[in-house]
């Protein structure tokens, strides 16, 4: 099995090291892992303004860079679900076909298809799940609360191998923490507030980290902390799922 | 026609949010309103089967909505209702005004319909020295106060209770200061008791249509709808196209969706059903269009018109929550209203669309399952093909995509200051920027993982 590396735009200038630890986690578990280095963006950022129309060049980039892979996995829910519900080719519809059915996000690779079930992980810290909109509305990688279903999380199913980690409690278990791309700064006020309120309940349940599988909230949250001088950190969940004894 | 300002949705939420307090209070009242209805919905385990089952009735009504509004015109004229159609807000203005005009009056007692907010009916028939007095509670509040609602459901939610003790104060002659519910509450009661017992027409809305009866279905938690339609001579009901429901067995399936989903009550205290005129009454229907039926033409967005008006959309809207029901400038606000509202004018709320994080929240409590925000997603593309966009975000959005259609040129963007650093609108730390307003920006790295990969993995 071989697993194509997409690593998002924004988190290969920004947060690297959500990405070095996808890398090194999918290593660790037996995968081989090839980081194709043409890549760049999944298009996300124009589709969501309403200009999916400029980005075929992204769609066939992606498909040029992935599409020889068995599996191809991401650090972010929110470039999956768009590649899977948006990548389209006029000449190559077949190839963009495949590419959507074997898109993964990295928590539910890990747990659906690696079915991992054992990790060397520790973390001695009190830790906040952010659930991000695009993975567990989208992707589904966590039940929602508006729904009458069973509850069930991968992310959570994998934070519970690791050793010493405390997971608090939220009072509002999947509330969006108003990132949303271009919405971060077209309605800065409402966004603002809404990644305020977010911050705050992690903080109220006294989180140390906030984790999750998208790095665009995590950077939003984390945006909030700073400006607040708060001592939270925020960590993408591959970065603690990969974490060791120290 | 509106009297509403021509401000975009960011701006008009903007204002809202320089009151921090309010809009805690604000967040907090609806989202306590969201927890009822999750406390309700998980009492029914076979709720998820009701909501595919109402959206398959939906579905099937609007394939054959032309055969459904037949019949039930059909249906109401043989029970001696008097039908009109109306293809437009003006057309509905007019019939309703002639009603008025034909019986001689020049007031009317109107129950709640949001379709009547849409056709602006109100400042209308005052232009023509028509006075109309909402009966619905909240409706009667922001009346006084003049201003629209800013729920569907809950149309003063945006009021605290002193500022209701002021309006009742001025208008309704309570004592200065007084905000106890109850006294408020029955003061109400007592001046729309008179009110009742003086119109000679009632106006109310529809919720339910049913198609094999002629009859229609009217829910009220006040019983406001009843008092004043069985006290008229003259009973105007006003519904839009998509009211109908095939069968009155239906109902089963849509009164245990509609206040469960809207506030979490297990059925609204009356659903008044109204087939034909008492002895002596008229009772009259106007069917009306306004932009429907170019909405149901409309692939990606016909599902829209499943809508039964619960207002869960709004109540689990973080956006919502945090910017309140005016700033969406349309009588119906919320993510439904921004899905609705484009098809009737893509100019003017050409901003609602992209209200919106597409976090998702709103479909998935969406009783007749609307795929609101992919359709917000849609919206968005239309919107900007239309050209109802602006040219500094064309153009940032053209210099993306030149950048990111070639790894070439990104990683030389990025590497010469972090592209997106240099493209995004949230880039520069200074204060024009709107992300570095509240919030600091990540910090740089060293390296990007591509530079770090070529260093650590490379086989060039």
């Amino acid at each position: 099995m071989t697993v194509g590396l997409f690593i998002p735009c924004y988190i290969d200038q920004f947060y690297p090291g959500a990405a070095i630890a996808t890398l090194q986690l999918l290593e660790k578990l037996g995968v081989k892992v090839v980081y194709p280095p043409k890549q760049t963006c999944c298009g996300q950022p124009m589709a969501n303004s309403g200009y999916e129309h400029l980005t075929t060049g992204c769609n066939e980039l992606f498909i040029d860079n992935f599409s020889e892979f068995d599996y191809i996995v991401s650090p972010s829910g929110s470039c999956i679900l768009h590649i899977k519900d948006h990548l389209h080719s006029e000449g190559r519809e077949n190839e963009a076909a495949q590419v959507r059915r074997k898109v993964y996000e990295l928590t539910e690779f890990l747990t659906d298809v690696l079915k991992v079930d054992h990790l060397d992980a520790v973390f001695p810290y009190k830790v906040g799940l952010h659930q991000s909109c695009h993975g567990q509305r989208g992707l589904k990688i966590s039940q929602m609360t508006e729904l009458v279903a069973e509850p069930f999380s991968k992310p959570v199913q994998l934070l519970n191998m690791v050793k010493g980690i405390e997971l608090i409690p939220l009072s509002r278990q999947d509330e969006c923490c108003g990132f949303g791309g271009t919405f971060c700064v077209a309605e800065e006020a409402v966004s603002v507030k809404m990644g305020v309120d977010r911050v705050s309940d992690h903080l109220e349940h006294g989180a140390e980290y906030i984790t999750g599988a998208d790095m665009s909230c995590l950077m939003h949250m984390e945006g909030i902390l700073r400006r607040q001088g708060s001592k939270v950190k925020v960590l993408h969940i591959a970065e603690i799922l990969n974490s060791s004894v120290q | 026609m509106s009297t509403m300002p021509t401000k975009d949705h960011a701006e008009l939420a903007g204002q809202f949010n320089a009151d921090e307090n309010r809009v805690d209070w604000h967040d907090e009242t609806l989202w306590w309103i969201r927890q009822k209805r999750d406390k309700a919905v998980n009492q029914l385990p076979e709720w998820e089967l009701l909501r595919e089952t109402a959206s398959k009735i939906k579905e099937h009504v609007l394939s054959n909505l032309g055969n459904y509004l037949e019949a039930f015109e059909a249906n109401a004229l043989a029970n001696g209702v008097t039908v009109h159609w109306a293809a437009d807000a003006k057309e509905h203005n007019e019939i309703v005004h002639q009603i008025i005009k034909n019986h001689g009056v020049n007031r009317m007692v109107k129950s709640k319909s949001m379709l009547t907010e849409e056709c602006h009916l109100n400042e209308y028939l005052a232009e023509n020295g028509i006075e109309v007095i909402d009966s619905d509670l909240g409706e009667r509040i922001v009346q006084l106060a003049k201003e629209p609602p800013s729920h569907i459901v809950l149309p003063c939610i945006h009021k605290k209770k002193e500022e209701i003790g002021d309006l009742f104060h001025e208008h309704l002659g309570t004592p200065a200061g007084v905000s106890d519910p109850q006294i408020l509450t029955e003061t109400a009661r007592q001046h729309l008791r008179e009110v009742f017992l003086t119109r000679k027409i009632a106006l109310t809305g529809v919720n339910f249509a049913v198609a094999e009866t002629g009859e229609f279905v009217v829910c009220t938690n006040e019983g406001n709808a009843d008092m004043g339609a069985h006290l008229s001579e003259v009973h105007i009901a006003s519904m839009g196209i998509e009211k109908i429901i095939p069968k009155r067995e239906h109902l089963g399936v849509f009164l245990r969706l509609l206040t469960r989903s809207a506030t979490g009550q297990p059925i609204t205290t009356y659903s008044s059903h109204y087939k034909r005129p008492r002895s002596g009454q008229q009772m009259h229907i106007v069917i009306v269009d306004n932009g429907r039926s170019v909405q149901l033409g409309r692939k990606d967005f016909r599902n829209s018109l499943k809508c039964i008006r619960c207002g869960a959309c709004m109540n689990t809207c973080p956006v919502y929550r945090r910017s309140g029901g005016h700033s969406y400038h349309n009588a119906i606000s919320g993510p439904i209203g921004s899905i609705l509202a484009p098809n009737l004018d893509m100019e003017k709320y050409a901003d609602l669309p992209f209200a919106s994080t597409l976090c998702g929240s709103c479909s998935n409590v969406c009783p007749v399952k609307i795929d609101i925000h992919d359709q917000l997603y849609k919206w968005r593309q239309v919107i900007v093909k239309a050209g109802y966009t602006t040219k500094a975000k064309t153009a940032s959005m053209k210099m993306m995509q030149w950048t990111l259609s070639s790894p070439g040129i990104y990683h030389v963007a990025g590497k010469a200051g972090r592209m997106v650093m240099k493209y995004a609108p949230f880039a520069v730390n200074n204060a024009l920027n709107p992300w570095y307003k509240q919030r600091d920006m990540p910090k740089p790295p060293a390296e990007s993982f591509d530079e770090w990969y070529k260093k650590n993995r490379g086989k060039k």
